[in-house]
């Protein structure tokens, strides 16, 4: 029932908003739709907390503790953006920038983004999982070229053929994984099923299986935006409209990397070696490099955020790699973590380049002077996601590395250099637009910065204090992940 | 060897022929035509293997193949290419005689890649599961090398085509609502390609994907 009302609501917000989605009032409807998802899937939530694992229509859909916190980080940061989108979305019309159809095509795609990636969180099914991604590109590509500047009808491009290329081999990864699964389930519906595969995976075929991984890997891995697969994601991130930036980093790269970790258990399971570990390793660990060595380089300030995303993407798939309790656990909570101040991040830096009229680090200064909110916003937004205690992001980032210290010692100073080197990039580029001199006047409407101190408290909240039902959430996913 | 499974060797090395026809055509036109027929073999051998394994349901994906990518497809991109009056050869990046000798190794590496699995498959069509893949990697080459917007998105279906194929040669088709949905998915994203082909004219004047390589690292 929960999960008709998860799926069901984004996808009416979708068909009513693509009616009414450039009245004055579709913002507050967008905002109105995504709450429902989000009532829905709390009440889901604590469905899972009482009962545990459930499946449900034909096993079609299946819900664990691993996929509900993912529902409700989604649903959660889904809500928070809408609600920041929504006095942003009204500068922008009362500018001329997007017109009255532009926002109808926003609105409805917002929502449709949102089922699509639910859908892929709940179904049991990898081909359905595969549709689903497909399907949050689809939607997606028109919203990153939404302004319909040759920038970002380039950005848009690029994502379309790059997500649309990746994710054909991750298609055929699910064709290669059907094939090994149909010899031990039989053909027709429940050889796809992950409820299924997961009981009788150490039967499965190991040679067929390590191939899948691979293609499974590339293919979702260029969605998490994972070097070097990771071309389209600064641009799709700087071109686009900031709320979209928000969900695209902090929701999109989560449910891609969801989908690599559900292909992980399994193919572990077959190969019993760690090859899809040190695969997700390898990868994990040149993302975080490459991405920290880019960073200093950036002068759009979207950019830099989206280069960012890519370094903590790779922090998250590295911890994956390495496995174990404590890793997994560590790496969940960087995925919660991540989610929720890289999108507080987006929302300040959208009113920031809102207020400067342009992108570009340089011209945009001393805004704690100007709007002090917006400031302090960016300044602890940053500061939490370059891994200050007491925020969440030093927790699980402190737990990756004395992993990584035990295990894999020679891993260490790779991401410990990354850090730094990130560190200091931010660091730098963020101080001067916080501080600094200007003489741009105030940002003329009141930023909607309630989102940004929200997430930021929950990360603060998370660093000091987990909640015992939440860690234990993280330890059963853990378990089941291994 | 059976007669059905002789008949679908030669639909596959078509399949596999058309690809290679696909990355030598300079022609929108032909190379739309191409696409069709790429989709009728598609079609025709996806109908055989349903006939002689007796998997009713991959009479529906043969169907629906020949609706989306023997008539649909094919009728919307022409409606296209009129609309835009495309009518100029397509440039490629690299030479034909040298893309058509990169298609060969590529050819030649998949038959290798795929040559573990199929023989453990058990399906009749074991053999076509490395024509499959080659026509894969064929239309990604053909992707890298066009600079134009529409031979990309051609590729790219082509692409997809070569992805039906494994996934009948390999499996008698996978379970019917995950082909509903990639269908659904082809077709929409078909759709959203047509769009971007007017917003990128509009913006740019034309189809040239160099007009499209500014945001890069400086």
């Amino acid at each position: 029932m929960e999960i008709i009302l998860i799926l069901g609501i984004p996808l009416l917000g979708g068909l009513l908003l693509a009616v009414f989605g450039g009245h004055r009032w579709a913002p507050e409807l967008n905002v109105v739709m995504s709450l429902g998802t989000f009532v829905a899937s709390a009440w889901l939530t604590a469905r899972i907390i009482a009962n545990g694992p459930i499946t449900a229509y034909n096993e079609q859909f299946f819900i664990d503790p691993f996929n509900v916190f993912l529902v409700t980080l989604t649903a959660f940061v889904a809500l928070t953006t809408a609600l920041f989108s929504s006095p942003y979305m009204h500068n922008e019309a009362a500018h001329g920038k997007l017109s009255a159809g532009r926002l109808r095509l926003y609105h409805s795609m917002y929502q449709l983004f949102t089922f699509t990636m639910l859908l892929a969180l709940t179904t049991n099914n990898m081909g359905i999982l595969w549709v689903a991604m497909e399907a949050a590109t689809l939607t997606t590509v028109m919203l990153v070229s939404l302004y319909r500047t040759p920038a970002s009808l380039e950005a848009a491009w690029k994502y379309f053929i790059l997500c649309g290329v990746g994710i054909a081999q991750a298609l055929f990864g699910t064709i290669l994984l059907y094939f090994a699964a149909e010899k031990v389930l039989g053909a027709g519906g429940t050889a796809l099923l992950w409820t299924h595969l997961n009981v009788v995976k150490a039967q499965l075929e190991p040679t067929v299986l390590s191939l899948a991984f691979v293609f499974l890997l590339v293919g979702y891995g260029t969605k998490v935006g994972l070097a070097p697969l990771h071309n389209w994601l600064p641009d799709a991130h700087a071109e686009g409209p900031t709320p979209i930036s928000a969900v695209l980093s902090g929701l999109l790269l989560n449910v891609a990397l969801y989908a690599v970790v559900r292909s992980k258990v399994l193919v572990d399971g077959a190969l019993g070696t760690h090859f899809a570990g040190n695969l997700l390793m390898g990868f994990g660990l040149l993302s975080l490099v490459l991405a920290a060595f880019f960073l200093s380089r950036q002068k759009d300030i979207k950019r830099l955020f989206a280069y960012s995303s890519i370094e903590h993407m790779g922090i998250i798939t590295f911890a994956f790699g390495m496995g174990g309790s404590v890793a997994t656990f560590a790496a969940l909570l960087h995925m919660t973590m991540h989610s929720l101040t890289k999108s507080a991040i987006f929302f300040a830096v959208g009113h920031a380049a809102q207020k400067s009229g342009t992108q570009m680090m340089e011209n945009i200064r001393g805004l704690i002077k100007t709007n002090p909110t917006i400031g302090w916003g960016l300044a602890l937004g940053s500061l939490a996601i370059l891994g200050m205690p007491p925020f969440g992001v030093f927790a699980s980032e402190f737990m990756i590395i004395t992993t990584a210290m035990h295990e894999h010692a020679w891993a260490t100073p790779f991401i410990l250099v990354a850090l730094g080197v990130a560190f200091a990039a931010i660091f730098s580029k963020v101080q001067t637009m916080v501080f600094g001199e200007t003489e741009l006047p105030r940002l003329p409407h009141p930023p909607a910065l309630v989102p940004v101190f929200v997430h930021l408290a929950l990360v603060l909240m998370l660093g000091l204090y987990i909640p015992p039902y939440l860690a234990d959430w993280y330890r059963q996913a853990a378990a089941m992940i291994g | 060897m059976a007669f059905s499974q002789q008949l679908i060797n030669l639909f596959a090395a078509l399949l596999l022929l058309i690809a290679f026809a696909m990355l030598s055509q300079r022609r929108i036109l032909s190379l739309i035509n191409l696409f069709a027929l790429q989709g009728l073999m598609l079609s025709v051998s996806t109908a055989i293997v349903a006939w002689s394994s007796h998997q009713h349901h991959l009479y529906y994906s043969a169907a629906l193949t020949l609706i989306v990518k023997v008539v649909a497809l094919p009728w919307l991109l022409h409606r296209l290419i009129r609309k835009l009056d495309l009518k100029w050869d397509v440039e490629t990046i690299i030479n034909i005689p040298s893309t058509m000798l990169v298609g060969l190794a590529l050819v030649v590496f998949a038959f290798n890649l795929a040559l573990p699995i199929s023989q453990l498959a058990g399906t009749i069509t074991r053999s076509t599961l490395g024509i499959a893949l080659a026509s894969v990697l064929l239309s990604f080459l053909m992707m890298i090398t066009r600079r134009q917007a529409v031979p990309q998105v051609i590729g790219f279906l082509a692409m997809e085509n070569g992805l039906f194929f494994a996934a009948t040669s390999a499996t008698y088709g996978m379970p019917l609502v995950v082909e509903l949905g990639i269908a659904l998915d082809v077709l929409v994203g078909s759709f959203i390609f047509g769009i971007f082909f007017f917003h990128i004219r509009d913006t740019f004047d034309s189809l040239d994907i160099k007009n499209m390589e500014n945001l890069k690292e400086n």
